[in-house]
């Protein structure tokens, strides 16, 4: 991995880990702690930790996403950063948790001191870090889909596909439409699973035009979707969180495959 | 006054959570109006006079403008009639009063019939008067009064407009200073091209209920 | 009020998948305007700095909207205009048919106006037997075919030509059956012809606006098709149907929103027509109308002003919100089953007839955030979408079971112990359900899901937070 020398003593990071990876996708967890103790930093994962209250949230339920995002403002308080393997998550924490406890003083500070403190992975790595590639190796033609949190709400564009073009053998093939939606939208693809449906079957289409037989994403939401569709609708193509690329995969098999 | 007029400010009044306001809050706003700043002017205008004539063609071309360039006065009438010809149009048209300001000599066209006054139903080519070019977007800016009838600007399929080179500005700002020079007229039209629709499966289609081509005679 | 069936927003949405014809009418949606868009902004290196321009221009004018409002009805007035004032909808329609019956009119020619379609002003003026012809090509289509538009900017956007065709055949009188109306050129040469007629024959023009201008009591229309400007040049009455916020102080103030209008609505630099007018026909003036009426419609929107919700007066209607979203482009905009379909209609239909009768609306959203991306006036649609949620949920709507599902998650996320062992559970049973197969085809309680999609299975060897420990133990 490139990625500047650091002098002083390494930055204590605490990997909030999702609720979709911690249930889902355990690997890319291990490929987050990987990822960041390659590039210096003393990685913690702290058990006071669940999910970031988005699902309530986005459902209107203000107190619901309150009782559940309040049992992450303690855990990290001993740490420089909180590194999150998701844009969705980490948007939910960096933009909206300080306007959940607006009306709390003390929750309210601590609010606002931890989601000063959270990023998505890739961009962590690339603009705090100043991560430049990787060593890895994934012998693959593959398209990355652009999640809409990540994109819009933190900026990830160029970071992932700046370190995927350093990875061995990785081909990268934009796919068209990259930056739509494809449908997931947290509780949205059960409350309204047709137009859902819709949306990610446009996406699988576009998925299938760039003959890619991987994809890649920051988010494991999205990535649930598309490869239960992909699955359903009987294409071979390999669905994976970025960081499990860039961390070299381990030999877990892709998502819907064991 | 209305009751509703009353009742709609007084509502946005209790909106704002103030009453009406204070002599020196609303003399700032009317300086506002007085002062009628510019925002961001784009920078492609930034350049010579005969710069700003170039880019209004190009633009102008873009929108499916047809132009072209006479010398002088002289060159105007047989411009119209050599358009009239091109097109395969009757030798017959509609004109604005202030065609008279280009000195047109109609009679080096004896077989021209030539109307002045607003648009007919039946009219088939107008010609009137443009008060600038914005080389911006390729846009003409037309004025209604006693001599510009608007209805010429939109009822005849064909439209042809005079414009002297020197009247050739850069943004729709400029443009609307020179309005302002002189009482605001009933009816200011920017019009960027013929008429055109994208209503029926977003086909564009030149042509539809203005003017189906639109003619610029640059002089100067 | 136009009624509203933004309740069944679910079964509409259906159907709407269902519909072939729509699905391909969208797809060039999709493809168009976005890309037409993209490339006109690209273009114009000042776009960003004028959107902060546009929302400031707004926020001004709506933070001193009573007093602007005054000065311009005090400029209307000095020019030989009238202005009205109605509170609701039904006040707006009153106006406009006295205006209507006082001039004696039989016909009436309409340009597109969405504040119209808001008001309920057709139902109004086709009940009161005074002959409407909507001039804007699609509107005029839609009018004929019976339906409302389905896209702010596109009206029958969800009609093909050959459906255009047909419906033309079937409305006008002593079309030669011969003539092929197979083809746009066709089908616009015939409105074309058509309505020439209705443009001179009409008592009343009436027209929405882009824009009033305190400043000089002006009305600004901007268009594509002359229509606009021939339905309020050749009537007798020019009536202009407008609503508050279309208000800004100057000229120049309109010019910068210009900017961002037409490049953010169909892509193109400018719209063809751009006009502003101030007043009747004047002494000397060879055409024009004789009377020039302004209905100042509030219907609910000086309520928005100093709530959350008042970044939505700042919309000008471009419709680039609705271009760009993924949910409209499956569904289309009738659907949303209201005048205002897309994000912005997501925000505007429950401000105006209230969250009870459209909770649906907001909460039919990814918020992937690409209209808010492409809102020339940086409007929060997804932050105010988030706000409805909020409050239809404090009233309660939505279904019992989601609310259900939400309790019974938020009591066991908000305790972390019991979460991980919840999870933990969850994964095994996940894997137990799925025979090592790695995916499930089918999930109690999740059909909405599995009914077209797989669910891929947790990996195995537990959750993350259990192997994270067993690794640290060892």
């Amino acid at each position: 991995m490139q990625a500047p020398q650091r002098d002083e003593k390494p930055l204590r990071v605490g990997l909030f880990v999702t609720c979709l990876v911690d249930l889902f996708r355990p690997s890319v967890g291990f490929a987050a702690i990987r990822l960041l103790e390659d590039a210096g930093c003393e990685v913690v994962v702290p058990r006071s930790q669940g999910c970031c209250g988005q699902p309530a949230y986005n459902s209107g339920d203000n107190a619901g996403a309150r009782a559940v995002a309040r049992t992450l403002l303690d855990g990290f308080a001993d740490c420089d950063h909180v590194v999150i393997p998701s844009g969705s998550c980490a948007g939910m924490l960096h933009h909206h948790l300080a306007d959940l406890f607006a009306d709390d003083a003390e929750l309210g500070h601590r609010a606002r001191h931890l989601a000063a403190r959270c990023h998505e992975l890739v961009s962590f790595l690339v603009d705090v870090l100043g991560v430049t590639s990787v060593e890895a190796r994934c012998e693959a033609r593959a398209t990355y889909h652009d999640s809409c949190s990540g994109l819009r709400e933190l900026g990830v564009r160029e970071q992932p596909r700046r370190l995927l073009a350093s990875v061995d053998g990785l081909e990268l093939a934009e796919m068209t439409e990259a930056e739509v939606c494809c449908g997931f939208g947290g509780t949205f693809c059960v409350k309204y699973p047709e137009i859902s449906d819709a949306m990610v079957a446009n996406k699988l289409a576009n998925i299938v035009a760039a003959d890619a037989g991987l994809v890649l994403a920051g988010d494991l939401g999205c990535l649930l979707n598309m490869a239960g569709k992909a699955s359903r609708e009987g294409h071979d193509i390999a669905f994976r969180h970025v960081a499990e690329v860039l961390a070299g995969t381990d030999g877990t098999p892709a998502l819907g495959r064991g | 006054m209305s009751t509703a007029r009353a009742e709609i400010l007084a509502g946005i009044r209790k909106a704002l959570r103030r009453g009406p306001l204070a002599a020196a809050e609303q003399a700032a706003l009317e300086d506002r109006i007085r002062r009628h700043d510019r925002h961001i002017i784009p920078e492609r205008v930034n350049r010579s006079t005969g710069e700003l004539v170039e880019l209004f063609l190009a633009k102008a071309g873009e929108v499916a403008t047809t132009l072209e360039e006479v010398d002088d006065n002289a060159g105007v009438a047989g411009a119209i009639a050599g358009y009239l010809a091109r097109e395969n149009l009757p030798a017959r048209l509609v004109a604005a009063p202030a065609v008279r300001e280009f000195g047109v000599d109609w009679d080096t066209v004896p077989t021209l019939e030539v109307r002045t006054g607003s648009a007919n139903r039946d009219d088939g080519v107008a010609v009137t008067v443009g008060m600038a070019g914005i080389a911006e977007t390729g846009t003409l800016l037309l004025v209604s009064g006693a001599d510009t009838p608007t209805s010429l600007n939109f009822v005849p399929p064909h439209g042809i407009v005079l414009l002297r080179r020197g009247d050739i500005v850069g943004s729709w700002e400029d443009g609307w200073d020179l309005v302002r020079r002189s009482p605001l007229p009933r009816v200011v039209n920017f019009v960027t091209g013929p008429s055109r629709t994208g209503d029926i499966e977003q086909k564009i289609q030149i042509g539809v209920h203005g003017p189906v081509r639109l003619h610029v005679i640059l002089v100067g | 009020m136009q009624g509203s069936n933004s309740k069944a927003f679910p079964a509409s949405a259906r159907a709407a998948l269902d519909d072939a014809v729509l699905q391909s009418a969208l797809h060039n949606l999709k493809s168009g305007f976005p890309v037409r868009r993209a490339e006109v902004v690209a273009d114009l290196p000042e776009f960003e700095a004028l959107r902060d321009a546009g929302r400031d221009i707004k926020d001004h004018t709506l933070a001193n909207l009573d007093a602007y409002l005054e000065l311009y009805e005090e400029r209307v007035t000095a020019s030989g205009g009238q202005v009205h004032w109605a509170r609701t909808a039904a006040e707006a329609c009153d106006i406009v048919m006295r205006i209507c019956n006082d001039a004696g009119a039989r016909t009436v020619t309409k340009g597109k106006s969405m504040v119209a379609e808001e008001i309920g002003l057709n139902e109004r003026l086709d009940a009161s037997g005074i002959r409407r012809v909507e001039t804007d090509l699609g509107e005029y289509i839609v009018q004929l075919r019976g339906e409302t538009p389905s896209h702010i900017i596109v009206p029958a956007v969800h009609v093909t030509r050959q459906e255009i065709g047909a419906t033309f055949r079937e409305a006008h009188d002593g079309l030669d059956p011969d003539r092929s109306l197979d083809d746009p050129r066709a089908i616009t040469d015939e409105a074309r012809e058509r309505l020439r007629a209705d443009f001179f024959a009409a008592e009343v023009g009436i027209t929405g606006a882009n824009f009033l201008i305190a400043e000089s009591g002006s009305s600004v229309i901007v268009t594509n098709e002359g229509n606009g400007d021939l339905t309020q040049t050749l009537a007798r009455v020019h009536v202009v149907v407008a609503s508050i916020e279309k208000l800004v102080p100057t000229a120049e103030d309109a010019m910068a929103i210009l900017r961002l209008l037409a490049r953010s609505a169909t892509g193109q630099e400018a719209s063809v027509y751009t006009t502003v007018s101030t007043g009747p026909r004047r002494p000397g003036d060879p055409d024009g109308p004789e009377a020039y009426h302004v209905v100042l419609v509030d219907n609910g929107r000086s309520a928005l002003i100093g709530t959350g919700f008042q970044d939505m007066l700042r919309c000008i209607r471009c419709a680039a919100c609705m271009n760009h979203c993924p949910v409209y482009g499956a569904v289309g905009g009738h659907a949303y089953g209201w005048v205002y379909p897309g994000p912005m209609g997501a925000v505007l239909t429950p401000s105006l007839i209230g969250i009870d009768h459209s909770s649906h609306l907001p909460n039919a959203s990814t918020f992937c955030g690409r209209c808010e991306q492409v809102c020339p006036m940086r409007i929060p649609l997804t932050r105010m979408m988030r706000n409805y949620r909020a409050v239809a949920h404090e009233r309660g709507l939505g279904s019992r079971r989601a609310r259900l599902a939400l309790t019974l998650w938020v009591l066991v996320a908000s305790r972390p112990v019991l979460y991980r062992w919840a999870a933990r559970a969850g994964a095994a049973a996940l894997r137990v359900l799925a025979f090592g197969r790695g995916r499930l085809r089918r999930l109690p309680l999740a059909a909405g899901w599995t009914a077209t999609r797989d669910l891929p299975t947790p990996e195995a060897g537990g959750t993350f937070m259990s192997r994270y420990r067993r690794g640290q133990q060892r």
